[in-house]
């Protein structure tokens, strides 16, 4: 796709005027907007959710992320007009598309795609040479090895190799642990950094059969927190996994861990790294997401930063929340490669004195790609280049998925599950990973893998009654608007597919959802059994694998069906987490 | 298994908590006997607050000495652990209530003189709902409750 390049020229112009001419003259390696200067004593880089990304993408963010209870109209809960006027974000800016969905065809076009690993190579290397030699840490908060067709079939595997070369320290997990313990253990003998995970514990049956732990005498399976030496301070870090894997993927993948907040141990490790190690700072490296995050910070002391992540939440700027101790800063920071959040500290005895935080926007226009890191991707693509690049059909709209209730490419994935499997009704999960692409941009196997590519991709197709798919919306609709984030779980709304229903998020578990139809506008009887399709079952499916399901949906010509999954709001009007703008 | 590996502290720990469990449960029905009856009607009772009404027949206080661990959600409804430690004195008992199971009290456990205050269980629990723990200390009951819940699962993120 080509990109006139002349909207972006004018624009970082524009920046590099402000920020100084003289950096200019650096050149396209370092443009004006990624010349921070330095700050205090310590440089943290901190990446998030680039779910396997190597290369460059086009990403919508959400034009519905609603927020209830407390959470109303507080980032990130922000979208839209909303998010520009908060943070102080001009319109039809690069930033506003970085960061909004607003006008986001038309400056998709004009600054180009975001992200990849080579490009942040570059990106951190500048980073890390202005901040000096050792001061300056790379951590990675999770879901690094996992999101396309590449990093599936390698189990992750390249991604260890392009975390190294990126030189990431530290990470955390999420997806990383659906590939299960056996490759999650051979990547983490390849990974020169530590893998940190406090709250992941040997079930009490797996500790009496002498499963293997980091700690065998309070069970933690992974090391829990690191410590390192930055401008002459001691910085801890501390690992927080997605504390409901066993929950949210196939209990298979993880038979003998326990997960959890487990908040009370992360407490006494806090207090440890603070008394004992007499650590001047004390990070938290989170898979969390940022509601929870939020509400942990209120309630567990002596954390100066949380790097907060599984949300997908681009948040500029960090949120300050008291606790007894103190207070603590909550980050997130994006997804998919789009952003790196930069935390420079100022340090002095046992505390932070000040500190300074950009989420920096990855504009790959704007950044020159570091060549080994380009050529460990060329390498890794190169494996199913024909297969997976040829032409499957060719985008006839906008096609996001990014939002709490539905997008045009979960639209297409439930239309193709109802055709190629003859059922009545679809649901396909609310990830919220998986690429945008444009309106007339080839799709090719590569692009349907980076929706779909997971360790259990298998279809099903089943009876269920209307009161049974009344439950299911219920439940995953509580795990993502239930007013305590401690029981959210963090994905957005299952789409539906030859269903429409009226939702209102601020009410109680169990009386969310109502007014369920069939596509023919026909009500959904409680008693009477449907034909479903689905895919990505927490139990085990014997079906075609979703992303096969949709290439032969899109080969045989087929597109998005008009009246297909209708979402009708109740309760949530003049929600700053609901735009109607572009 | 073998206790010259040297690595077994944990392992030791937990054949030693896994027998007073089952001491627990095997002989406090014995001390029940011998005592006084089986709370058979308790057991019986629908909703937690009767339940509790029938076990103990008088009103139970909230308290932040009573530390219930127990999951926020669970990962599989059909054993949820939920344990109880208490700093209180003096204490006799311990027992567990599942507000929406069909019969709401899951366990009692007598806590004999000079045992330290620890259960730790297993609770099948039929959907959503809030677990309570109560602790007899000195005669009097103090509790603490928790919404654990369970979900059919699948993700996002």
């Amino acid at each position: 796709m080509r990109i006139p390049r002349r909207d972006f020229l004018k624009w970082s112009g524009a920046l590099a005027l402000s920020a100084g001419s003289a950096r200019r003259a650096r050149g396209a390696d370092s443009p004006s907007l990624y010349d921070l200067g330095t700050f205090g004593d310590a440089r943290i880089l901190h990446l998030t959710d680039t779910h396997a990304q190597l290369r460059p993408v086009f990403f919508r963010e959400p034009s519905v992320n609603i927020g209830i209870g407390t959470m109303a109209g507080q980032p990130p809960h922000l979208v839209g007009k909303a998010f520009l006027d908060r943070f102080g974000v001009s319109e039809d800016s690069a930033e506003a598309y970085a960061f909004t969905s607003l006008n986001f065809e038309k400056s998709a076009l004009r600054f180009g795609k975001l992200g990849g690993f080579a490009h942040l190579k570059t990106l951190i290397d500048h980073l890390r040479d202005d901040a000096g030699d050792k001061n300056s840490l790379l951590v990675d908060g999770g879901d690094l090895w996992q999101g396309t067709g590449h990093a599936n079939a390698m189990q992750g595997a390249d991604m260890v190799e392009a975390a190294n070369l990126l030189g990431i320290e530290a990470m955390t997990g999420h997806w990383e642990f659906t590939y299960g313990e056996a490759a999650l253990r051979a990547n983490l003998a390849r990974f020169k950094g530590e893998f940190l995970a406090q709250n992941v514990f040997l079930t009490e049956e797996a500790a009496f059969n002498d499963a293997k732990a980091f700690d065998p005498a309070s069970g933690r399976v992974f090391k829990p927190a690191l410590t390192k030496e930055l401008g002459g301070w001691l910085v801890a870090v501390i690992g927080q996994a997605f504390p409901y894997v066993p929950v949210a993927h196939p209990k298979r993948f993880t038979p003998d861990w326990t997960f959890g907040i487990r908040e009370a141990e992360l407490q006494s490790l806090v207090n440890s790294l603070r008394e004992k190690d007499k650590a001047d700072a004390v990070l938290l490296l989170s898979h969390n997401g940022m509601d929870v995050d939020l509400k942990l910070a209120s309630r567990v002391s002596g954390i100066d930063v949380i790097l907060g992540g599984h949300t997908h939440d681009a948040v500029p700027q960090p949120v300050a929340v008291k606790n007894a101790g103190g207070t603590t800063l909550v980050t997130n920071a994006g997804s998919n490669g789009k952003f790196l959040g930069v935390l420079d500290l100022d340090l002095v005895k046992g505390k932070v004195k000040d500190f300074r935080y950009h989420l920096l926007p990855v504009y790959s226009e704007l950044l020159r790609p570091d060549a080994e890191m380009q050529a460990l991707i060329d390498r890794v693509h190169s494996a199913h280049s024909k297969a997976w690049t040829d032409r499957i059909a060719t985008a006839d709209r906008l096609l996001y998925r990014r939002g709490n209730f539905s997008g045009p490419m979960d639209q297409l994935i439930c239309d193709a599950l109802r055709h190629e499997l003859d059922a009545e009704i679809a649901l396909s999960p609310g990830f919220r990973w998986g690429n945008t692409a444009l309106a007339g941009q080839p799709l090719t196997k590569e692009d349907l893998l980076a929706e779909t590519a997971i360790t259990y991709p298998e279809t099903y197709v089943q009876s269920m009654t209307g009161a049974q798919i009344k439950d299911i919306l219920e439940d995953i609709c509580d795990n993502l608007f239930n007013a305590d984030p401690y029981y959210q779980q963090g994905g957005d709304m299952v789409r539906v597919g030859g269903l429409s229903y009226v939702c209102a998020p601020a009410e109680t578990a169990g009386h969310r959802i109502a007014d369920l139809r069939l596509g023919n506008e026909q009500p959904l009887e409680a008693g009477k059994s449907y034909k479903v399709a689905g895919w990505a079952s927490v139990n085990a499916q014997d079906g075609v694998p979703a992303w096969d399901v949709l290439a032969s949906y899109l080969r045989a010509g087929n597109t998005i069906t008009p009246g297909g999954g209708a979402v009708a709001l109740r309760g949530v009007d003049g929600n700053p987490g609901i735009s109607n703008q572009g | 298994m073998t206790f010259l590996s040297g690595r077994s502290l944990a392992t030791r720990r937990l054949v030693l908590q896994g027998i007073g469990s089952v001491a627990l449960i095997g002989f406090a029905p014995a001390l029940a006997a011998a005592n006084d009856p089986y709370p058979e009607d308790a057991f019986k009772q629908k909703s937690d607050t009767d339940a509790i009404k029938a076990l103990y027949g008088r009103p139970h206080e909230g308290s932040d000495k009573v530390k219930l661990d127990a999951p926020e959600i669970a990962e599989n409804g059909a054993v949820v652990p939920v344990a109880v430690t208490t700093s209180l004195s003096d204490v006799t008992s311990i027992s567990f209530f599942v507000s929406e199971n069909p019969n709401a009290l899951a366990a009692s456990y007598r806590i004999p003189e000079g045992t330290v205050p620890a259960v730790a269980n297993r609770l099948k629990m039929a959907k959503t709902c809030n677990v309570t723990a109560i602790v007899e200390s000195g005669g009097k009951l103090y509790s603490a409750s928790k919404e654990v819940k369970v979900t059919v699962g699948g993700c996002g993120g």
